[in-house]
């Protein structure tokens, strides 16, 4: 009964939205008042009933009500609680639901924060908006529903994929769509400025908190998915350019190239037409991410729900509002640029530096993620792209960026003097070159990988550093006067160089060890003890494991407990390895499990992981510097005004 | 009851090998790395992008024990790769070779920054005999003072 009603709200849902497309459109060209209102009442309705299936679904996955086809094939009633609630978008029919609920959720959000808006960009951004849910409940109602009934209902459902039952990997997908599916926003926004033929200051000013609000999202689920990965698959890897991960980091780089142009186009007024373009770009990559993980035309580990033709399906919205934007783009872009010139040594410069690099290293991923595809499509040739082509691939040009970052960002507007910021810099510099001839004189083993990694993360936070001192101009009392949009801007740069040496230092001097353990045997990894005391069987509540546990002892004497597991879950007859992580500020110390060996005694596999948490820190700092920018007054006080640029 | 069903989960606990198993390592450590290094590079045929390092499938396990037997005959890192890939072809490369329309691939990057680079130059070439908006900048003193007021804003 709840379940038929939460479809037919679906349903509901869809005509209003179709309505919500046309009605604001229509109005918006004939300025009238009542449609174009229209689309604010639209959007709060498409919320209620998107909000109000989506409520009906956590609740029959709570309940397991497993007359519900999804809940039968993902759920179980012996899974803890917060898996079951996870499992609403741990599979295809739920996680679109969370697609659109997010859609609707960022619609009515733009409707209700939007009140300075004019009213007939406001009504164009709803209609695009609308039009973006319209397609996708579309496309839910007709290729994956989720309130589809089995006719015979069995006593117990078929369980989730144990790798996703775990916390880091319960929350990973809401933000990542939070953060796709903000850049629906950045888009609705961009294809209304076409309609309107307008891009200005202003324009950019209320686009800028939406990209940063998607960016910073993105930036929360990236970081959890990689340490997911990192403590659950067994063996400490990061990030593996799986092509579901680079789905997710096409639009990060994307939507982080657009951060950087809104703020050319706020206060200079140029660049206008390029950032239009980076707008399109970053949700169609957002799209082109949903279509890889729902499609599994590029076979990953992530591909647990897909189905070619619902791919088909996804490739023809993503034509449609990608290819329909890019048209209406080439049509009216020529109409917005500017005559403003900058000097070639300026802030803008640096700015379309940055996008440059950005966009080619998004544009290297994808050719990469794309071209086993290519190669057999076209030329008859199986083959892999793995990490060693990205790592080589990409990387320059993120040196590249890091490289430039500190001296862009000190650059002044229009025309910079690079000799003021060389003097204000040379301290930075000076000290970064030193960290790298010491690193490079300290490490065994001659990886220049270490040394660079730890030279440009000194350069990036002590660049970000010296910038605060001199926007504050080098007077204490002034620092804590610093607008938000500053704090926030050296928070990011300065968290970009703490995960660039997280992830130098651990490619450089991770340490690992292989052997055979007797219990009460110890042996030495990097200065580090670890015994193994003992090896006992486990009930989970539904999971059985071996669990071991190590006792570690430092040089200093200071003794720690962990312990490592090999789980296996019968329902879904999956084994999984639960590594036994020591978590330190200056390494990780993780602890793998392996078979008990024939002659007595355990494998078992350690390493000693340098800096690994740094690599999340900077992320969550990035994050926590988006959401201080996110505060800056400017975003209030101004968001109703079309004035000209700020400062 | 408890007890009875952990005993008959254990037995349904397929075996599963962890990642390169303490036999399999070399006693000769220089060999040992070369074999990790070359496993690094290798694909598991089986998995989803993982390299037979990271796998704990069986066909990496076969493929890691191919490598280090090829090592103890004597075959340097390139003849133990072209060896591999012979047999199992060029999929099994995670980094693909630069041959054919592969460079496509690995000039991708570089030629993209490339034609921007041109095409900003022959912008500013073209646009530099026009420079529109000719405004002194502010001086370093102007700026101080402008900054004071709008920050006491």
């Amino acid at each position: 009964m709840f379940n038929e009603t939460a479809h037919f709200a679906l349903i509901l849902a869809f005509f209003m939205s179709m309505a919500g497309a046309v009605l604001p459109m229509m109005g918006a060209v004939t300025r009238n008042a009542a449609m174009m209102d229209f689309a604010r009442v639209s959007a709060y309705v498409q919320l209620i009933l998107v909000g109000l299936a989506f409520a009906v679904l956590t609740l029959a996955f709570v309940t397991s009500d497993f007359s519900l086809r999804i809940v039968l094939l993902n759920s179980h009633t012996l899974k803890p609680m917060l898996y079951k609630v996870a499992g609403v978008w741990g599979n295809h029919e739920g996680s679109l639901l969370l697609w659109v609920l997010i859609l609707t959720g960022f619609a009515s959000a733009v409707a209700f924060f939007g009140r300075g808006l004019p009213s007939t960009l406001k009504a164009r951004v709803l209609g695009v908006q609308s039009s973006v849910t319209a397609a996708f409940l579309a496309f839910i109602l007709w290729t994956s529903n989720p309130f589809e009934r089995v006719p015979n209902p069995p006593f117990n459902g078929q369980g989730l994929n144990p790798l996703l039952q775990d916390p880091g990997l319960a929350f990973h997908p809401p933000f990542l769509y939070l953060g796709y599916v903000g850049l629906s926003v950045t888009f609705s926004f961009a294809v209304a400025a076409l309609l309107e033929g307008r891009v200005d200051a202003a324009w950019a000013r209320w686009v800028r908190p939406w990209t940063l609000a998607a960016w910073l999202f993105l930036t929360i689920g990236i970081a959890l998915g990689s340490w997911w990965a990192y403590y659950e698959l067994g063996w400490g890897g990061f990030w593996f350019w799986d092509p579901v991960e680079n789905a997710s980091f096409m639009p990060w780089l994307i939507a982080a190239a657009l951060l950087h142009s809104a703020i050319v186009v706020e206060k200079r007024e140029v660049l206008k037409a390029w950032t239009i373009l980076l707008a399109i770009l970053a949700f169609g990559f957002s799209l082109v991410g949903t279509f890889i993980v729902r499609s599994g035309v590029l076979t990953s580990v992530h591909a647990f729900a897909n189905d070619p033709d619902r791919g088909v399906l996804i490739l023809g919205i993503m034509a449609f509002f990608v290819g329909g934007a890019l048209t209406l783009f080439a049509w009216r872009a020529s109409a917005l640029e500017s005559r403003s010139v900058f000097s070639l040594i300026s802030r803008e410069s640096a700015l379309v530096a940055n996008n440059i690099l950005l966009v080619i290293s998004c544009f290297v991923v994808f050719v990469g993620t794309f071209w086993p595809l290519v190669a057999e499509m076209f030329f008859d040739r199986r083959l892999s792209v793995g990490p060693p082509f990205f790592n080589a691939a990409f990387t320059p040009f993120m040196v590249a960026l890091a490289t430039i970052l500190p001296v862009g960002s000190t650059l002044a507007w229009k025309r910079g003097n690079i000799g003021r910021v060389f003097k204000s810099l040379l301290p930075t510099m000076i000290f970064a070159l030193a960290v790298l001839g010491l690193v490079w004189a300290m490490q065994t083993g001659r990886s220049l990988i270490g040394p660079i990694g730890a030279a440009l993360g000194v350069w990036l936070v002590m660049g970000a550093a010296s910038e605060v001192w001199l926007r504050a101009n080098k007077q204490v009392g002034r620092i804590k006067r610093l607008p938000a949009s500053d704090w926030g801007k050296a928070l990011a740069h300065a968290g970009l160089g703490i995960t660039i040496f997280g992830i130098a230092a651990l490619t450089a001097w991770e340490v690992e060890d292989i052997r055979v353990l007797d219990i009460g045997q110890s042996f030495e990894i990097a200065g580090k003890e670890i015994t193994l005391r003992g090896v006992e069987d486990v009930i989970g509540p539904n999971f059985t494991s071996v669990a071991a546990t190590f006792d570690i002892t430092t040089p200093s004497g200071a003794r720690d407990q962990i312990v490592a597991e090999r789980r296996f879950y019968p329902v879904a007859q999956m084994p999984t390895t639960e590594a036994a992580i020591l978590n330190g500020v200056l390494n990780d110390i993780y602890v793998v499990l392996g078979d008990a060996q024939d002659a007595g005694g355990w494998a078992v596999r350690s390493f000693v992981k340098p800096f690994a948490n740094w690599i999340w820190a900077g992320a969550i700092i990035m994050a926590i510097g988006g959401l201080i920018s996110l505060t800056d007054r400017r975003y209030r006080v101004a968001a109703g005004q079309r004035s000209g640029a700020g400062l | 009851m408890r007890r009875l069903i952990l005993i008959l989960a254990l037995m349904l606990v397929p075996v599963v090998a962890m990642p390169v198993e303490p036999q399999e390592v070399l006693q000769d450590p220089v060999l040992e790395k070369r074999a990790r290094s070359i496993s690094k590079g290798l694909r598991c045929l089986q998995c989803r992008n993982e390299s037979i390092d990271q796998s704990n499938a069986e066909i990496a396990r076969d493929l890691r024990l191919l490598v280090r037997e090829r090592l103890l005959a004597g075959d340097t890192d390139t003849e133990v790769v072209d060896y591999i890939v012979a047999r199992y072809g060029e999929y099994v490369l995670l980094q693909p070779n630069g041959r054919g329309a592969n460079l496509v691939l690995w000039l991708a990057g570089p030629t993209l920054l490339l034609i921007t680079l041109a095409g900003l130059f022959l912008v500013r070439v073209r646009s530099s005999g026009a420079e529109g908006d000719q405004v002194t900048p502010l001086n370093e003193e102007e700026e101080a003072a402008l900054r004071e007021l709008l920050d006491d804003r």
